[in-house]
């Protein structure tokens, strides 16, 4: 599927999440971040990148994970992302949504 | 072009469940986790989610109690062992290990951390107070992260909004 982000084709999956990383960039994360409507903050870009670097690690993303990150408590990352926090950060980051039941 | 754009959102939208409520009644480890997931999983998918626990399932809010829960080798026939060799001595308590193995594995948190993990992901912990005076039990024996003792009438109020579904483990 294709869909207009910031004046540019991005292909996405059926639920919206982008099909490969190399279309994404910080305009077309905001543009995503907008849409669930989630203004950025430096603290959102912090949760982002600890994202991507899970990711380029291949190391799977759990809610258990994120409290032992050390970035940001679970608190926390439910208020930055509302609605599911981590199907919420890795639509926005970019990245394929997590597999895992817990 | 705009139909592909509608299904997504669409997609994104996901379920009409909008709030789950889980009555846990049994402090076996199986029966116990399986709450423990549905409830978080519910938080994943942005669901509200609560859980009861009442009768024996006070057991796992129980401080002393709460990291020493087993699995049930007698009259469980998913163990696949015969019920005579289950109740034989220090089955359960193999079977427990093993599954514990397994389960940290799949990086399944024990259990005193996976009430904190609901508790900070917004889930909300309630104790039944009919088996709160049964079990002569006081708050200071339950989790601190505790939302309160209800009953169950408190209970099924906290089910009035629409989308809401109540689920008996």
């Amino acid at each position: 599927m294709k869909k207009v982000l910031a004046n540019r084709e991005i292909d996405v999956n059926e639920e919206g999440y982008l099909v490969d990383f190399k279309q994404w960039d910080r305009e077309i994360c905001e543009c995503i971040a907008d849409e669930c409507n989630i203004v950025m903050t430096e603290k959102h870009w912090e949760v982002i990148e600890y994202i991507h670097e899970k990711h380029k690690n291949e190391e799977p993303l759990s809610i258990r994970g994120i409290k032992k990150s050390g970035v940001i408590n679970i608190k926390e990352f439910y208020n930055l992302f509302p609605g599911g926090p981590l199907k919420k950060a890795t639509l926005i980051a970019g990245i394929p949504k997590p597999k895992s039941c817990i | 072009m705009e139909t592909q754009v509608d299904a997504i959102e669409k997609k994104q939208e996901g379920t009409k469940v909008k709030k789950m409520l889980f009555i846990l009644s049994k402090a076996t480890i199986e029966n116990v986790y399986a709450a423990f997931v549905m409830a978080n999983g519910a938080r994943m998918e942005g669901i509200d989610s609560e859980i009861f626990f009442t009768f024996f399932g006070l057991e796992a809010i129980q401080k002393k109690k709460l990291e020493h829960l087993k699995v049930a080798t007698v009259g469980n026939p998913a163990m696949h062992i015969p019920t005579m060799i289950g109740g034989l001595p220090g089955m359960e308590a193999f079977a427990t290990k093993m599954m514990k193995k397994e389960m940290e594995k799949l990086d399944m948190p024990p259990v005193g951390e996976f009430i904190e993990i609901l508790s900070d992901s917004g889930c909300k912990l309630w104790a039944c107070k009919l088996a709160v005076d049964m079990f002569h039990l006081k708050e200071e024996d339950l989790i601190d992260e505790l939302d309160g003792i209800l009953t169950i009438g408190d209970f099924y109020n906290r089910a009035n909004e629409d989308g809401t579904q109540i689920l008996f483990i």
